[in-house]
């Protein structure tokens, strides 16, 4: 006897024989389960970060058991900027456009002591944190970190995702196209061109 | 009838030494490589001195004269110098000179050389290219240029390498440049940031050129408008 175990608030659970058909819970929860859990990373791997990271990603860490064995190589179908290794000045531009070209929503991890800080590279060749051009969600210390590690900031940015709200905004902040900029391609351009697979222009909570 | 000679490139001559491991070298003297008095006779007047330092040969020589030697080197058939391993430089330290060293490797007589031009720091630095050479020069020589600001004459495409083009701040591997630049952080940051990420690559570097006349038409016509990329 004793009392039943109480229901963890993060497991949507559905028995159709007791609860006939249908679950009642908030649009915030569902949408922000939904994304938390189907990520879709994408690798910028320039050092030996991206070595943990492909560690971390094959079988035996297994990022798939956080829905994430989707890797995206184009920026394009991504959700999640993994910065892995230190970014140069030359490369700066570069990541920049990436991020933008990421569609909305979108996150950052920074992994490792480089990407985050510079690093030991405290010279005129390297960027001192990537925060100074991307905006950046979870931080990954170490040099390089394990991948369990990577894991634990894999899942306080799942953490963030879950407590996000349509309601308070300043969790994440939408980027709005700019179309005086000179990467703007209007929405009915981007349809045209991806046909037939469909783009995530229209996915976003922005978007018109 | 006797077959013909082939020469292959990569094989060694039949009367030169076995490859041998060089073991409890002294830090001076020692054999010296040949190829270094065979310089000294042809060209009295361009090489300065020769030393053995760990059982390699330096060969100091005048800068104006470097291509003409590496040329010499490269072509005569008593020294085959066939592949350049590197192209570089170095500066020493409070105040000492600037040399633009050639590393040169003869597979044929399995030997090393190694080419020394002292530059002075007073005047343009400019050494002549040997990239007519050796094309492996290209991107050797750009690198040097990158780093110290030495310019080879007769380079085909001499501009930065390593830093993107535009950069202001200076040749990082000379001793006058401060580690972590000559700008502050936010101003490195702004100018790398305005850099355009495609405009890396000329016409030439992605040989577009060569395939030019088998594009489609409408591809010809956006390249002509200066287009390098299709997004």
């Amino acid at each position: 006897m004793g009392l039943s175990p109480r229901p963890d608030p993060n497991v949507v659970s559905w028995q159709p024989a007791s609860q006939e058909g249908f679950i009642t819970t908030s649009l915030d929860f569902i949408v922000n389960w939904g994304r938390a859990n189907s990520l879709w990373p994408m690798p910028f791997g320039t050092a030996c970060c991206a070595i943990e990271f492909m560690a971390t990603a094959a079988s035996k860490f297994d990022l798939a058991r956080f829905g994430m064995e989707r890797m995206s190589f184009s920026p394009r179908q991504s959700d999640l900027l993994i910065c892995a290794g230190r970014v140069p000045f030359k490369l700066a531009p570069v990541l920049r456009r990436i991020w933008q070209q990421m569609p909305q929503p979108k996150w950052a991890i920074s992994m490792g002591a480089c990407a985050s800080s510079g690093g030991m590279f405290d010279n005129y060749a390297v960027v001192q944190g990537i925060d100074t051009i991307i905006p950046v969600d979870v931080y990954v210390p170490g040099c390089p970190p394990r991948p369990e590690g990577l894991i634990y900031g894999i899942m306080m940015l799942q953490e963030k995702i879950k407590r996000e709200r349509m309601a308070d905004p300043t969790l994440r902040r939408e980027m709005e196209p700019d179309p005086t900029s000179q990467l703007y391609i209007p929405a009915s351009r981007i349809d045209e061109l991806s046909e037939p697979f469909g783009n995530s222009v229209h996915q976003t909570r922005s978007a018109p | 009838m006797t077959a013909p000679s082939i020469k292959m490139a990569g094989h060694a001559a039949p009367n030169a030494p076995a490859p041998a491991t060089p073991r409890n070298l002294p830090r001076t003297g020692g054999v010296e490589n040949p190829s270094a008095q065979a310089l000294a006779d042809r060209f009295p007047g361009a090489v300065l001195r020769r030393e053995v330092i760990w059982g390699d040969t330096n060969v100091h020589i005048v800068p104006a004269r470097a291509r003409e030697l590496v040329q010499w080197l490269h072509d005569d058939p008593s020294q085959q110098y066939e592949y350049l391993v590197d192209v570089t430089a170095v500066e020493h330290r409070s105040g000492g000179p600037l040399e633009v060293v050639w590393h040169l490797r003869s597979i044929a007589f399995r030997r090393f050389l190694r080419l020394k031009a002292t530059l002075d720091k007073t005047q343009p630095l400019v050494v002549p290219s040997v990239w007519p050479v050796y094309k492996g020069a290209d991107w050797l020589e750009r690198e040097c240029y990158d780093m110290f600001g030495i310019r080879f004459e007769g380079h085909p495409d001499l501009r930065r390498i390593l830093m993107w083009e535009q950069y202001k701040e200076g040749f990082p591997l000379r001793k006058d440049f401060p580690l972590r630049g000559r700008f502050s952080r936010s101003e490195q940051l702004t100018q790398a940031l305005s850099a355009n990420p495609e405009a890396h690559y000329s016409m030439g570097e992605l040989r577009i050129a060569d395939a030019f006349d088998d594009l489609p038409a409408e591809m010809k016509v956006r390249l002509g408008h200066g287009e390098v990329t299709g997004e």
